[in-house]
């Protein structure tokens, strides 16, 4: 039995996960509510030692001082740019731990007085969950590293190997439930990852974004069954609230994307894509020089920017804001115009130009600067494609149809600021790019925006 | 009360509290929040620990050791890099006065090189 007062502490660490997620719901709150949240973390695993008589203290302390070093160094190395990446690791180990941990609960049963049937189920379902978390999570962050392609991966037969390791697993619950032990543990495990690595692979790059989000909510039911197993009330709590807020956040994601969140998973299995079939690129383009762009700003009444991806991992965003300042200072109206999947994860966008220290205020979401487009009178878009892209609207058969665009194409003028004629993320060509009123600026895009802010000086 | 049903009861109650304090969160920070709640998870150490505590044989005590080491990366990497972020947010407080004041004294010679 966990002694009463390790019992309150767990309950107060659970109010402190409570609160950080709280503190989220304002900028100004944010950063308070997380060290709230650390703390209870902290006050959390210190009473863990107290809760029963535990051995192997000093290689245990060594094991937590490691993974504490590793997490915070990655966390302090990382680019802003490769936050999404970073995110998906994390929760992998994560999911790979409590599968872990279940693992070893489930080989202790075979010989501790009989558990109950519906604790050997939920650690049964740990064992799997936390696998597909974990392989899953891990393909996720291939794709993103750049280690694998971002296409979708699909072969003849993977719906049925898939729908087959599913059964299976589900099978193999029902058995390890009934009878657990080492041997039906490791089989979950193998199951579990397979079917993390299959459900993964047929997800295009534009879509990642959810599967992140999914696997995240799918770590949280993983933690919270493990919480189950262990008679841990902490882990239930904390598991429980990741797994419904993961789960909400993806929903609103794959909303935010036109899309339900099964034809992201499941949609390049119903061969429904044409990717990379656009048409030939040596269509002629108009392109112009900076100081012809710069004009084109400094005497226009209303700008509005789109960023993108491009834009960060150039690290223009400092550059960026200067030139938007300078384009204040001269009276004219500027915004950016934050598509909901700006970046490699929702809210990513916000967060670089965050650190570019562009006020928050000035972001304007995608459904309150739709309808301005048409009264803008230049829009320049750094880096983004797909998020611009018509086809979103005008062509049933590619990847990205459906999903909610930045409807540019109704501005007066739209500048491209792009490195090469290269497709985005979901791998289909522009038509916009074509557009008599399209004009672009080619470069690397800190070059580019570094002699567009001099040009738009000089004026 | 059955001890299954207080397991149920606070199950239920914390789905309930995590769709509601979601709900509120302003989609500016969505990206924090999937790194917080990421954060949250990696409390799965305290079940790592227990497991490496109590092991009997050599295996799970390795299993267990896995675990923590994975765990602690979670929990730690998690919290650090959502502070890290949401610091940008806080910090930018500065910068809005800070042009306020820039703003009258060039918007003068802006407007005097306009056509």
């Amino acid at each position: 039995m966990i002694p009463v007062w390790v019992q309150v502490v767990y309950l107060v660490a659970a109010v402190c996960f409570i609160l950080a997620l709280k503190g989220l719901s304002s900028p100004k709150t944010a950063r308070r509510g997380n060290l709230i949240g650390a703390a209870g973390a902290l006050v959390a695993t210190a009473v863990v030692f107290f809760e029963r008589p535990l051995g192997n203290i000093v290689p245990i302390l060594i094991a937590v001082g490691l993974g504490a070093v590793l997490g915070a160094v990655g966390a302090r190395r990382v680019q802003m740019t490769q936050m999404p990446q970073l995110v998906a690791l994390f929760n992998g180990v994560g999911g790979g731990a409590a599968a872990i941990v279940a693992v070893a609960e489930l080989h202790g049963f075979d010989r501790e007085p009989a558990p109950s049937a519906v604790t050997t189920t939920a650690a049964a379902f740990t064992v799997v969950v936390g696998a597909v978390s974990f392989a899953g999570s891990l393909v996720t962050f291939a794709k993103l590293q750049g280690l694998m392609t971002t296409r979708p991966v699909v072969f003849p037969g993977l719906p049925v190997l898939f729908a087959a390791t599913i059964l299976t697993a589900i099978a193999a619950i029902v058995i390890a439930a009934v009878d657990p032990g080492l041997i039906p543990a490791i089989a979950l495990a193998v199951l579990g990852l397979l079917a993390g690595v299959l459900l993964v692979l047929p997800v295009g790059g534009a879509d990642v974004p959810i599967v992140i989000s999914l696997l995240n909510a799918f770590t949280g039911l993983t933690v919270a069954a493990g919480g189950y197993v262990l008679g841990n009330v902490l882990l239930l709590i904390a598991g429980t609230l990741v797994g419904a807020s993961g789960t909400l956040l993806t929903v609103m994601m794959a909303r935010g994307m036109g899309r339900s969140v099964t034809s992201t998973l499941f949609g390049a299995l119903r061969g429904g894509s044409t990717l990379g079939a656009g048409t030939a690129s040596d269509r002629p383009v108009r392109s112009a020089t900076a100081q012809d762009i710069a004009i084109m700003l400094g005497y226009a009444s209303r700008v509005i920017i789109v960023p993108g991806y491009g834009l960060a991992v150039a690290q223009a965003q400092h550059a960026l804001r200067e030139l938007v300042d300078v384009l204040t200072e001269r009276g004219i109206e500027v915004d950016y115009a934050i598509h909901p999947v700006a970046g490699r994860m929702p809210g990513h966008m916000n967060v670089l130009l965050a650190e570019a220290q562009v006020p928050y205020e000035q972001l304007v979401e995608m459904d309150d600067i739709n309808p301005r487009f048409k009264h803008s009178d230049v829009v320049l878009v750094v880096g983004a494609n797909d998020v611009v892209n018509p086809a979103a609207k005008t062509t049933p058969g590619a990847p990205i149809y459906g999903m909610p665009i930045l409807k540019v194409d109704e501005a007066k003028q739209v500048v491209f600021m792009k490195r090469s004629m290269r497709p985005g993320f979901a791998g289909i060509e522009n038509e916009l790019l074509y557009d008599p009123k399209t004009t672009l600026l080619f470069g690397d895009a800190k070059e580019t925006m570094d002699k567009l802010l001099s040009a738009v000086k000089a004026l | 009360m059955n001890d299954a049903v207080v397991w149920l009861t606070i199950l239920v109650l914390s789905i309930f509290v995590g769709l509601e304090v979601i709900s509120k969160v302003s989609s500016t920070l969505h990206t924090p929040l999937m790194s917080g709640t990421n954060a949250i998870h990696g409390i799965i150490l305290i079940g790592a620990i227990s497991v490496a505590g109590t092991a009997d044989s050599a295996p799970v005590l390795v299993l267990g050791l896995v675990a923590t080491v994975l765990a602690a990366v979670n929990l730690v990497g998690g919290f650090v890099v959502t502070d890290r972020m949401l610091k940008m947010f806080t910090a930018r407080r500065k910068a809005p006065p800070k042009r306020l004041q820039e703003a009258p004294g060039k918007e003068p010679t802006g407007k005097d090189k306009a056509p």
